[in-house]
């Protein structure tokens, strides 16, 4: 990113408005990539890392440069921890909730901001409660119950917990955007003889898809990134998520730092390639509840 | 975040309850609603509400988790309010919160208004946005992982002594994780730079809707850029500031994975936070009622500080209406 800085930099206009004068900015500037830099020195220690042999990491520590393209640590993890089937877990597990979650969520907030239920105030606060307690307060009776009914050490119990979660938010952030949809609107559609169904998924659905686009995303990310749900839940290596798979290897003597940091790199290369591809409509997402 | 995530994590976006409308008149057909609430309503108690009653009946009883659990009243709570490890880890939450909450909003206001106001208009909109990218990276990645590489950094042959050594200031090489005095600072300084991508974000898009002629009359005023930051930025953004301390707030009560990361709580409790305690007594320890009394603790406390934080908006916005 600093490289991108640069070149945008040189071709410097010769624009004499009062914006482009003065040299305190330039002050500003350097302070703020100064910045910048040390926020990405953690990914280039992680980069310069990755790549390097346990012999030529030991001998000449972490800051030098590899002595060679080294990429059998990468291919340790990826096969020692397994990786495409981690990736399967977290996608399923992620794609899974983010679906149902959304899907759940539209009927809620259906019932509660278009439907106007009684008692639908307490309801949506209960929901954003849940969205808030500490997992630990539910941890270990849903660990209790998930063994007792065979569920436990299944991606479908995350599944199902983390779809309940997800939506609890998803039904507080849609139930207040379906309050305020045009209430003529409906009303015309129920003058065409419209059910309920049918302005749900003709009327009410193709209108907040856009915010169903980004419940969707967020609902993934998070889920992707969840921690200690799985951590109890997913006991076993063909179940784990990539973040559980990645920290019970910690500590693992199979884990040199070489190894340690090809499999931080493999592990967050999904995250970063799902924001690159999604940036804009997350931070569509991000300012759009801003926005009064 | 962290986006927390809850954790951090790309964090919870910024989103304010609308206030919902009275009905006008209760129209026909209204129970017909109540059936798309209904699966919801089910998964809701199943997962959330029985749970929740569980670990509130566990918390007065001793139980390992295998055979019946025994009565016991408040005893675990008793035993809680004596616990010192309880206590440290209270103590650590709050660091946790200047970590998590204080010094990102407080940075993150500074440079989304620099990044704005300086960079974003007295350079090209690209530097900026290249800019916020970086600040926002780690938000991106699973919080864990962030953990995992930071602790490989800051072990005692990690890169950051290795960087010590190279600049000159080989003196100050440390176990900056293992030693209890340094662990719960360092955990601190991996916090802000895990959260502070999650205020700069949010605020430099709340700066994006502030009406740039309220800049550039106070500029033809002569007010300075504190004064401008001041009187104009911090107002204007101020709903942002009340979800971004809120949410990170709540994040920063909640934390769990980066602790169990870097140090599982360690090294003699120093980073210990609740939610790490609950899990060890639960899961390590096998204490299922006591784990169950501090995940109660840890709720309520939760609970009251989101109402605070509720009722604190709502009078701010009743009193800007009266204004």
């Amino acid at each position: 990113m600093a490289v991108t800085l640069v070149t945008d930099r040189v071709p410097r206009r010769k624009v004499r408005d009062r914006h482009h004068r003065g040299a305190s900015r330039w002050v500003v500037l350097a302070l703020v990539t100064l910045g910048a830099v040390i926020m990405l020195v953690p990914f280039v220690f992680m980069l310069l890392n990755a790549f390097k042999s346990p012999g030529d990491y030991s001998s000449s520590g972490p800051l030098s440069w590899p002595t060679e393209f080294y990429t059998k640590g990468l291919k340790t993890y990826w096969t020692e921890v397994n990786f495409p089937l981690k990736f399967w877990n977290s996608l399923l597990i992620s794609g899974s909730v983010a679906v149902l979650a959304v899907a759940v969520s539209l009927f809620n907030a259906y019932a509660l901001g278009i439907g106007r239920v009684k008692g639908r105030l307490w309801i949506v606060g209960l929901f954003l409660l849940a969205n808030m307690m500490p997992q630990e307060a539910l941890i270990y009776p849903l660990y209790y119950a998930a063994k007792e009914i065979g569920l436990y050490n299944t991606q479908l119990s995350v599944i199902i917990i983390f779809t309940v979660i997800q939506s609890a938010f998803g039904t507080y952030l849609l139930a207040s955007v379906l309050g305020t949809f045009p209430r003529s609107v409906l009303e015309a559609a129920a003058l065409d003889g419209a059910g309920k169904w049918t302005v749900l998924r003709r009327v009410v659905f193709p209108n907040v898809r856009p915010t169903l686009a980004v419940l969707l995303i967020f609902f993934f990310i998070w889920t992707w990134n969840e921690f200690l749900i799985p951590l109890v839940m997913l006991i076993d290596n063909s179940t784990q998520t990539i973040p559980v798979a990645l920290a019970s290897l910690q500590g693992d003597r199979l884990m040199d730092a070489p190894t340690t940091n090809a499999g931080a790199l493999i592990s967050l290369v999904p995250a970063v390639l799902f924001f690159i591809i999604f940036q804009r409509t997350l931070s569509r997402g991000i300012t759009a509840g801003a926005e009064k | 975040m962290a986006l927390t995530q809850t954790s951090a994590g790309p964090q919870r976006p910024a989103v304010r309850p609308e206030p919902v409308r009275t009905p006008r008149k209760r129209r026909d057909g209204g129970a017909a609603y109540w059936l798309y609430l209904l699966p919801g309503a089910i998964l809701f108690v199943l997962v959330i509400g029985v749970p929740l009653g569980g670990t509130l009946y566990l918390s007065l009883t001793k139980w390992s988790g295998v055979g019946d659990p025994t009565f016991i009243g408040f005893d675990n709570y008793t035993r809680l309010f004596q616990d010192e490890v309880f206590w440290t880890s209270f103590k650590n939450t709050i660091a946790m919160i200047v970590a998590m909450v204080v010094v990102p909003t407080l940075l993150g206001l500074l440079l989304a208004a620099v990044l704005f106001d300086v960079i974003g208009r007295r350079f090209k909109p690209r530097t900026a946005a290249a800019l916020r990218a970086a600040f926002y990276l780690p938000q991106v990645l699973p919080v864990v992982v962030a953990g995992i590489v930071w602790g490989w950094i800051l072990r005692p042959d990690g890169a950051f002594n290795s960087l010590l050594d190279v600049i000159g200031l080989g003196a100050l090489q440390h176990d900056w994780l293992g030693d209890p005095d340094t662990a719960l600072p360092t955990v601190m300084a991996v916090m802000i730079w895990v959260q502070i991508g999650y205020p700069v974000v949010v605020f430099m898009a709340a700066l994006q809707r502030v009406d740039p002629e309220l800049y550039e009359a106070a500029e033809v005023d002569g007010a300075n850029w504190f004064h401008r930051f001041r009187s104009i930025t911090l107002p204007q953004i101020r709903p942002e500031t009340f979800v971004v301390a809120l949410t990170c707030t709540i994040a920063a009560l909640k934390v769990f994975g980066p602790v169990f990361a870097l140090t599982r709580g360690g090294p003699e409790n120093a980073t210990n936070v609740p939610s790490y305690f609950a899990y060890y007594t639960f899961f390590k320890k096998l204490q299922v009622g006591y784990g169950s009394a501090i995940s109660t603790v840890l709720t309520l406390i939760i609970i009251v500080v989101a109402g605070l934080f509720i009722w604190l908006q709502y009078r701010g916005e009743r009193q800007d209406r009266e204004v």
